[in-house]
């Protein structure tokens, strides 16, 4: 399949609502609400069509005072199947927990105590929610926008 | 320094002595934090040839070095081990930072990088340059010497 067919594919299969979608340039991405994402991204994963078998990255944007929910956590599953990427996009406020998916993709584990560690947004069910980069001691969360690029010292 | 040769008897003071032998024989610990470490590895090498300064026997171990050289940035996740290094080198032992990160954070103006080790141990010699070239280095351990030259037993600890 290709970027186009697996766009139309998701629309008409989805188990859950997709809030906004399309084909960008680069490969397909999609909106889903964070009750729904668990249940969606089994269904990337175990689907025997679109086989979105690989976590790429889990990532997260902050827009701090732009929009609410504050966060976007942005993950990016490819099929080594298709040969496709897909970008599915979570939105989550401050404070609020998300769903793990290191249950889907074991590769997984890292990438989000990197988005806890960078953003703070901590991940239910994660079988080792500790900080990666920064001391354990740290206490705050350098990514976010309101946070000195220099620093704040204690 | 009296030389007494039909005696077979040299007199000199203790400071002098211990300082020559201390001076011409630097054990350097193996350490390395980025790409300053890859300019000292080359001033180890024949082009540069440290061992006319007697600081080439780089040791595996901090107990058996007396000189710590903090080559590169220093992240403040990495700096609890550096301390540690330097609290396992037995005394007396001399601290060189290597390059501008190790001397003032360099251009990692970040909330990441330590700004400088002196803010954590006492440096002896400072190296400019991003990163130095290995003569800064054998610079360095000249200006070493003549520091070391200068102490007296009474003075270090």
């Amino acid at each position: 399949m290709d970027k186009v067919q697996i766009f139309e594919y998701i629309q008409s299969k989805s188990p859950v609502d997709i809030l906004e979608g399309g084909v960008a340039k680069d490969c397909v991405f999609v909106r889903v609400s964070r009750d729904n994402l668990l249940n969606f991204m089994g269904f990337l994963k175990d689907n025997e069509d679109l086989a979105f078998d690989l976590i790429s990255d889990v990532t997260a944007v902050d827009y701090y005072t732009d929009k609410t929910p504050r966060f976007d956590v942005v993950y990016h599953v490819f099929s080594l199947k298709n040969h496709e990427r897909i970008r599915v996009k979570v939105a989550v406020d401050e404070g609020q927990e998300i769903a793990s998916v290191t249950g889907l993709w074991r590769g997984a584990e890292w990438l989000e105590r990197e988005v806890y560690d960078m953003f703070g947004i901590p991940f239910s069910g994660h079988p080792d929610m500790r900080r990666i980069l920064m001391p354990e001691d740290y206490k705050y969360y350098p990514l976010r926008k309101d946070f000195p690029l220099e620093g704040i010292e204690d | 320094m009296g030389i007494e040769s039909n005696l077979g008897i040299v007199t000199t003071c203790l400071d002098k002595v211990v300082n020559w032998a201390r001076k011409n024989s630097l054990w350097p610990m193996t350490f390395g934090l980025a790409c300053c470490a890859l300019e000292m590895m080359v001033t180890v090498s024949a082009r540069h040839d440290i061992a006319r300064f007697g600081a080439e026997v780089y040791r595996g171990s901090p107990r058996q070095a007396d000189l710590l050289i903090v080559p590169g940035t220093l992240t403040k996740k990495m700096l609890p081990m550096v301390l540690r290094l330097y609290e396992q080198m037995p005394e007396p032992k001399w601290v060189i930072a290597y390059g501008a990160c190790a001397c003032t954070g360099g251009v990692f103006r970040t909330y990441s990088v330590v700004q400088g080790i002196d803010q954590y141990i006492p440096v002896d010699v400072y190296m400019a340059g991003c990163p130095p070239k290995p003569e800064t280095l054998l610079t360095a351990i000249l200006k070493l010497r003549e520091k070391i030259d200068k102490e007296s037993l009474r003075q270090r600890r």
